[in-house]
């Protein structure tokens, strides 16, 4: 399948095979406004199958969540046809109402009206602590 | 004359111990020292401030301890330690029971069932919020006890060797020690527990390992006595296990008796946050160096210097 490529915007490429909805959904866009293309199961040559996202004219996309949610992905963001910039996605420092809190002593699991906060402990293995009980949890276990 | 208080701890809460700095917490041992020589001239330094205390889980010491801390300062009371007869049995949030108090009270002592409920509550406060306890997690008042008390008997806290013993997992008075302790040079921990009971892991990796502190992890407590300063004892607590016969196969798994004390050094101190079930033999009770019952005491006494430095009272000249 061919989609045409885009003068102006975003383009996220190499999303796991699965996850693209999970992107988009994260992506704080308005989705009645703009033009997005989503390429499901597209072929990859590094990868079998990906996930694809184009968001046509805009550039300004907060991006940081993404790392969370698979930071194999790459983000190119599109000028005059050209690829002006590409940013490497890393694990966020502080994220709010993305992991949730599984442990049932926490008071998130009683407190409904309290955001979910966690923050990075350790890159390498993925895990990130409940700012209120301080449980650990791997961020692909959320 | 009296010590100054540092007036950065005027209006702060506490909820675990990195709250406070290292000098704000000296400061306020220095202080607990100084109401310990001469209770009679803080009487009345507190004379028309009401202290809040929310007990959404029971406690019998800790509420008495703030209750007669306030009362030893001229201050006064209000609160619930049955949370089914309250609003909270109605479903309010803490937010807004904490909303709530403020309009009446000039500080706030929360324990709570639940991990981080204090800090919910501090997050809409306008008063400083003390958290009394939360679920397993952190119990800094108690931490502030246990310093005092290591101060008093060892004369500080550097190059220290301390062994902690029994429920690491789920006793958050052992999380919010290591934590405290963490801060000060030479401290060595050995932790004694059973493989279902070790210490959680962001106590592990977020304060032992990132802050590259000596530690050991050991099953027995006959293997690390001798190397011993301090050895602190937890109860295993039933209310935690969500399963009976955990409890049960783990409940007495380390007593201290006269027989495992004569392998501690002569100078060693034993701490219990206390209450104890039998982790504790009562004849070890007339060893000059169980400190657990002199330790209750320094609790009310930290307590109040606590008090006073969040309501910013002046230290009585």
């Amino acid at each position: 399948m061919e989609i045409n490529s885009i003068a102006k915007g975003i383009v996220i490429d190499h999303i796991k095979a699965g996850y693209g909805m999970k992107v988009l959904e994260y992506l704080d866009v308005d989705m009645s406004k703009n033009t997005i293309a989503f390429i499901m199961n597209a072929i990859s040559q590094k990868h079998g199958r990906k996930d694809v996202i184009k968001i046509e004219n805009l550039t300004n996309v907060d991006i940081t969540v993404l790392g969370l949610v698979d930071h194999s992905a790459t983000v190119n963001i599109i000028d005059d046809h050209k690829i002006v910039k590409k940013i490497k996605l890393s694990l966020p420092e502080k994220v709010t109402n993305v992991i949730k809190c599984k442990n049932p002593r926490c008071v998130t699991s009683t407190e409904h009206h309290v955001p979910h906060i966690f923050h990075l402990v350790d890159e390498e293995t993925e895990e990130y602590r409940c700012e209120y009980c301080d449980d650990i949890v791997k961020a692909g276990e959320r | 004359m009296g010590m100054t208080i540092p007036t950065s701890l005027k209006g702060k809460s506490l909820i675990e111990p990195s709250d406070f700095s290292v000098e704000e917490t000296e400061a306020l041992f220095d202080l607990a020292d100084e109401i310990i020589k001469a209770p009679e001239k803080y009487s009345e330094i507190c004379k028309g401030r009401l202290l809040a205390t929310l007990f959404y889980e029971p406690s019998t010491r800790t509420r008495f301890s703030f209750e007669a801390a306030m009362l030893r300062l001229g201050g006064q009371v209000i609160g619930f330690s049955e949370p089914n007869t309250s609003s909270v049995a109605k479903g309010e949030s803490l937010s807004d029971t904490i909303r709530t108090i403020e309009c009446y009270a000039d500080l706030a002592v929360i324990r709570h069932h639940k991990e981080g409920g204090p800090k919910v509550a501090s997050l809409s406060a306008g008063i400083p919020v003390i958290n009394a306890g939360d679920g397993g997690h952190q119990h800094p008042t108690q931490t502030l006890t246990d310093m005092l008390t290591i101060r008093i008997e060892k004369g500080g806290f550097e190059n220290i060797n301390i062994g902690l013993c029994g429920d690491l997992k789920f006793g958050r008075t052992a999380h919010s020690f290591i934590k405290a302790l963490s801060r000060y040079r030479g401290v060595k921990f050995a932790l004694i527990s059973p493989e279902e009971l070790m210490i959680p892991e962001y106590v592990r990796k977020e304060v032992l390992l990132k802050n590259d502190i000596p530690f050991m992890e050991v099953r027995r407590l006959q293997d690390v006595m001798p190397d011993l300063d301090v050895l602190y004892m937890t109860r295993v607590q039933r209310e935690r296990f969500f399963n009976e016969e955990d409890y049960i196969r783990l409940k007495d798994i380390y007593i201290l008796d006269a027989e495992k004390m004569r392998g501690a050094r002569s100078d060693m101190i034993v701490l219990h946050p206390l209450p104890r079930v039998n982790e504790i033999a009562e004849e070890v009770d007339h060893d000059p160096r169980a400190v657990y019952f002199k330790q209750a005491k320094n609790g009310m006494y930290v307590r109040m210097a606590l008090i006073m430095a969040l309501l910013g009272i002046e230290n009585p000249r």
